[in-house]
This record gives C-alpha cells, sequence and structure tokens, in this order.
C-alpha cells in the first residue's frame, strides 16, 4: 500500500484539480480572464515540464525552447487550418506540431553530440534565431512579420478536457522516463559525463534522446498555443519566451517536475493577478534568476542541507 | 566597374561594423580566458554605454570627449560590481548555474534600461562628425574612418598592455593555471576585476561607435550584437586576444556581404550558420587551441 500511497496521492489530485477546474467553469463562477488562463496555465505546464527533462535532468542549458514551441505552433496550425473536423485535426496538428519539432530537435541534436555547457547554450540560442528569422522570411507560408491569421480557436477552455489529458501525458512520460534506466543514464551524464561514460553509458545517444523528446513535448506545447491565440508571428517566439519558460524551471527547483508545474502555475497566473506591476514582471524574473542561483550556491544552502541530513541520519537511527 | 566599387563599399561597411564586434569579441574572449565562463551580460554593457553616452551628452550637456570618457568609467564600474555582486560567489559553482546567473544579470540591465528610459525608442545623433573622404571614386565615411582607428588603436594598445604590463603578464597567468598564478603571488581577485574593467571599457568603445552607426537608443539595443560578437569569438577561437580580432572583422564582412548581395532578413540567419558549422567543424575556433580535458 505504501509503494502505491504516493501514485494514488497524485492520481487523486490530477482529478481533483480537473474536477475543480470543469466544476468552476461550468457553475460560471470564474471571471472571462481566468477562464482565458486556465489553457495558457496547461501549456506553460508542458513546457516547463519539457525544458526540466533538459536542463533539470540532462543539465545542459537550452535556450531555443521558443524555437521548438514556434516549429511546433506553425505546422500545427497549418493542420488547423486545412478544415478538417476538429475531432480528427487537432490530435493530428498535436501529433505533426510534436513530430516536426522533434526532427527540429534531432537536428540540433547533432551539434548536441560534440558540445556543452556554454557552447551548446550558445548553439541552442542561435538556432532559435535561426528560425526566427527563416519564419520572417518566409511569407507566403508563415505570413512573415505580420503573422499566420485566422487559426481556428480550437484549444479554448471548451476543449479542457483534451489540453488537460495531454498535460497530464507529458507529465506522466517525463517522470516515469526519469525514473526508468534511461532516465538514470540521463541523470548520470548530467553528474558526470566521464564516469558516465565509463560505465559504458552511450552520452551522445542520450543526450540527443532527452533533446527529442522535450522538443516534440514543446512543440505539442506550440500547436496549444497556436489553437488557443489565434494568431502567430515569429515576435512571439523570441528569445524572451524561452527566459520565461526558463524561469519556471530555475524557479520550480531545477530537477524537480512538482516544483516546475508548480512554478509555472503561478508565473502563468501572478502576472494577470498584478496586472499593475506588469512593468516590473521581468525585472522581478531577473532578481529570481540571479538569487536562485546566489541562493543555491551560498554557505547558508549548505548549511540547511547539512541540517536536513542530520535530521533524517537521526530518524534512521 | 561599378561591381567592385560595390563589392569594396561593402567590404568597407563591413570592416566597420566588424570592428565593433571585434571589440565586444575581445571582451567576451578575456573574461572567458580568465574567469571561464560567458559573460551573458557583456551585450547590455554595450546598451549602458549607449545610454550612458545619451545622459552625459545630450541630458547633462557636456563636451564630447568627457563624455565619452566617463562613459567609459561608468561602464567599468558597472562592469566590475556585476562581478563582484553576481559572479564572484558562483566561482566554484558549476557552469551552468554561472551562466543562468550571467542571462540574469543581462535580463536585468535590460528591463532596469526599460524602467529607466522606457520602451520608445530614442533617437541620438551620432557624436562623431568627421567629414568623408573620396578616395578613387569610393566614398569614406567619416564614421568608418574613426571606426578604424580607434579599433586599431585600441588593438595595439590592448596588446601592449597584455604583452609589456606586469597587470597584462598576471592575466595571461591566470587565464593559463589560476592555483600556480596564486601561489606565485599573483592577487587572482585584482585580476578577474581588472579584466572585468577592461571588458566593460572596450563594451563601453563599442557601444559608441555602435550607437553612432545606428543612432537609435533602444533597451535591448546591445543582445544582437553581443550574441554576433560572441559568435566571432567563437569564430576567432574563444580564449584568443587576436582570434576575436580576426573572428570579429571575418563576421562583420560575411554580414554585410549577405546583407548586400543575398538577403537582409537572412542576414543574421547567416551569421547564426556560421556559428553552427564553426562550433561542428573547429569546435577551437579558427586561432584558438584544443585543450585535452583531464579526468
Amino acid at each position: 500500500m505504501k509503494k502505491y500511497g504516493k501514485q494514488i496521492l497524485y492520481m487523486v489530485i490530477a482529478v481533483g484539480a480537473y474536477a475543480a477546474v470543469m466544476l468552476l467553469v461550468n457553475m460560471g463562477l470564474l471571471s472571462r480572464q481566468m477562464t482565458s488562463l486556465i489553457i495558457p496555465v496547461c501549456m506553460n505546464i508542458i513546457l516547463a515540464v519539457s525544458l526540466c527533462l533538459v536542463v533539470g535532468f540532462l543539465g545542459e542549458l537550452s535556450l531555443g525552447h521558443a524555437a521548438f514551441m514556434s516549429i511546433g505552433a506553425y505546422s500545427g496550425a497549418l493542420v488547423l487550418k486545412s478544415g478538417l473536423p476538429v475531432v480528427v485535426s487537432l490530435p493530428l496538428a498535436v501529433l505533426v506540431g510534436g513530430c516536426c519539432a522533434a526532427v527540429l530537435g534531432f537536428v540540433v541534436g547533432i551539434p548536441v553530440l560534440r558540445l556543452k555547457g556554454d557552447y551548446l547554450a550558445i548553439v541552442t540560442l542561435a538556432f532559435g534565431e535561426i528560425i526566427k528569422s527563416v519564419f520572417n522570411a518566409a511569407t507566403p507560408i508563415t505570413g512573415g512579420a505580420g503573422g499566420m491569421k485566422k487559426i481556428p480557436a480550437v484549444t479554448t477552455y471548451k476543449n479542457f478536457t483534451f489540453v488537460y489529458i495531454l498535460m497530464l501525458l507529458v507529465i506522466l512520460l517525463v517522470s516515469y522516463l526519469v525514473n526508468s534506466r534511461h532516465g538514470r543514464a540521463i541523470c548520470a551524464i548530467r553528474d558526470n559525463y566521464i564516469a558516465a561514460e565509463t560505465i559504458g553509458i552511450k552520452v551522445s545517444r542520450f543526450k540527443t534522446m532527452a533533446f527529442v523528446i522535450s522538443a516534440f513535448m514543446a512543440g505539442m506545447g506550440g500547436v496549444i498555443y497556436a489553437g488557443n491565440i489565434g494568431i502567430l508571428k515569429p515576435v512571439n517566439f523570441d528569445y524572451n519566451t524561452s527566459i520565461e519558460i526558463l524561469v519556471m524551471v530555475v524557479l520550480g527547483g531545477m530537477g524537480n517536475i512538482t516544483g516546475s508545474i508548480i512554478a509555472a502555475l503561478l508565473l502563468t497566473v501572478l502576472p494577470e493577478m498584478l496586472r499593475g506591476l506588469s512593468n516590473y514582471r521581468m525585472l522581478v524574473y531577473a532578481v529570481v534568476l540571479i538569487a536562485m542561483m546566489l541562493f543555491n550556491n551560498s554557505p547558508m544552502k549548505r548549511i540547511l542541507v547539512e541540517k536536513k541530513n542530520m535530521r533524517q541520519a537521526a530518524k534512521i537511527q | 566597374m561599378a561591381l567592385i566599387t560595390s563589392i569594396l563599399e561593402q567590404l568597407l561597411n563591413g570592416l566597420r561594423i566588424g570592428s565593433v564586434y571585434a571589440l565586444i569579441a575581445l571582451g567576451y574572449t578575456m573574461v572567458y580566458g580568465i574567469a571561464k565562463m560567458i559573460n551573458f551580460a557583456h551585450g547590455d554593457i554595450i546598451m549602458v554605454g549607449a545610454y550612458a553616452l545619451y545622459v552625459y551628452v545630450s541630458l547633462l550637456k557636456l563636451p564630447p570627449v568627457l563624455a565619452v570618457i566617463l562613459t567609459i568609467i561608468t561602464c567599468s564600474v558597472i562592469g566590475i560590481t556585476i562581478e563582484k555582486v553576481a559572479y564572484k560567489p558562483l566561482r566554484k559553482a558549476q557552469p551552468l548555474a554561472v551562466l543562468i546567473t550571467a542571462i540574469g544579470v543581462s535580463y536585468l540591465l535590460q528591463n532596469l534600461s526599460l524602467l529607466i528610459f522606457k520602451a520608445t525608442p530614442i533617437p541620438f545623433g551620432s557624436i562623431i562628425k568627421v567629414p568623408s573622404v573620396k578616395l578613387a571614386g569610393l566614398n569614406i565615411s567619416g564614421l568608418t574612418i574613426v571606426t578604424l582607428v580607434v579599433t586599431v588603436a585600441v588593438m595595439v594598445g590592448l596588446t601592449l598592455f597584455i604583452n609589456r604590463t606586469r597587470m597584462g603578464h598576471a592575466m595571461l597567468a591566470v587565464s593559463e593555471d589560476k592555483g600556480a598564478a596564486e601561489l606565485m603571488g599573483i592577487n587572482v581577485n585584482r585580476t578577474i576585476s581588472v579584466t572585468f574593467a577592461i571588458g566593460s571599457a572596450l563594451a563601453a568603445v563599442a557601444g559608441i561607435l555602435y550607437i553612432s552607426q545606428y543612432e537609435t537608443l533602444l533597451p535591448t539595443l546591445g543582445a544582437l550584437p553581443g550574441i554576433k560578437a560572441f559568435v566571432a569569438a567563437v569564430l576567432g577561437g574563444i580564449g584568443s586576444i587576436p582570434g576575436a580580432m580576426f573572428g570579429g572583422i571575418i563576421l562583420g564582412i560575411i554580414e554585410s556581404m549577405s546583407k548586400a548581395y543575398i538577403s537582409t532578413q537572412l542576414s543574421d540567419a547567416i551569421v547564426f550558420s556560421v556559428l553552427v558549422v564553426v562550433l561542428l567543424v573547429k569546435p577551437s575556433g579558427i586561432l584558438g587551441k584544443l585543450k585535452a580535458e583531464k579526468v
């Protein structure tokens, strides 16, 4: 029973959250502002959890998450605009968006085989900029800087069930992955890639795998974005978007899926609540990033961790 | 003949923007060589420099020479402060933590200037007023001449500083082996601070030259040249000072050529593709040394 206790708890939370949202929406208790936030919350959770796989578990910094999202959004939007009935086009769009992003993730994954750390971060940033300028230049397909317009609004709160299930699938996939053999290999690469290599872990293969899976999920997030917002502009997928997702992952605690989910929820809802302070939002993000990193490496944190370990040791005895 | 003239003109444009990239790339390369970190906020020091110049010249009405000197001092002080507050506590931390902090600093600078100066672009005329020169049918603008002269002077000065002074030698020693340098009595912390100061001063010069070319102030103006200069530093081999100069010039020429003859929209994509290709083919850059990793 104890073994399954945690899983049952998570299931109760998942069903409970769904029931609560459905109840509130159907009873009309939520303001328009709040209902319009339901889907962005799900989308940001998908994006944050997928980035968490790369930053938190693989230990590589990707600054091009918005690029994966954009390629998913544009390709998914093309499917959505094809005129198929929503029942067919929405799952198809999500699949197509995810696959296109995964292909791009694989292409980016090739340099990943040779690079790490700072260089990798810069290459992902460069890829993001390349994708953005290609979307800007390919006016006949993407509408250029003016944007791709008239995308059917399929992922509004009325289709909450579909988006919610997708979000749960993403969370489940990542949490099962990181607890599996593959996931432990990915964590081993993060902790010490030379040691990982010597015990026979194929570093480049697992790095690419993590990248492709993360890109696939970011692409699906992009499709949800496209169906929710109705218009796609390359500007919306710039460096700032990638940073916003990164802040969610860092704030949630790197390598902590639950943390990422909570941070994504908070960072989507809070800015809407605090509209008046919107000018300071980005400033606060920047301070959060610096403060988190300084705190994580401060002597104070070390003392706290030691105290916690002592307490646990005392409990075992 | 017309084609040759146009190619030469583009070459000059490339040299002009390339020298700005080279100046910025020097800052990246020096900091990387000594602190082994990519100072993501370096690009935003350019922005700080441009705004500082604007404040000194347009708002405080100072004479240009004094304004330029004050701008350089302002940027150096900000550079040292950033190092002391944000990077120094993380000297022994994971590279990922340092990188995220640097991104945070870059973001902080951008958003501070957004709050102070607002998002509307501020027009700001060039402070460099030198008449243009006609040479064999080519019209060389005064700005180009000033940019090239300043860049060459700075580069010669920097090379002399590193090779001839005690501080320069200390920098070389720290970049070679921090531990050994400390044992030899070199004050590593001071050396790192001086490196940040010089890097930021170079960024200030680059910012002044950059704003004289584009004449519009924006809180995000430093981001793109910053990233491009980083590409230049990598292209030339990060950690190598001649490499940064060389990489900057090459990148400027590539950019202006692709703008003129391929596509304006895709020129950024081409520049970044250069980075990807260089990292794939020769990750240590053109003039860089590849270091074997110790286990």
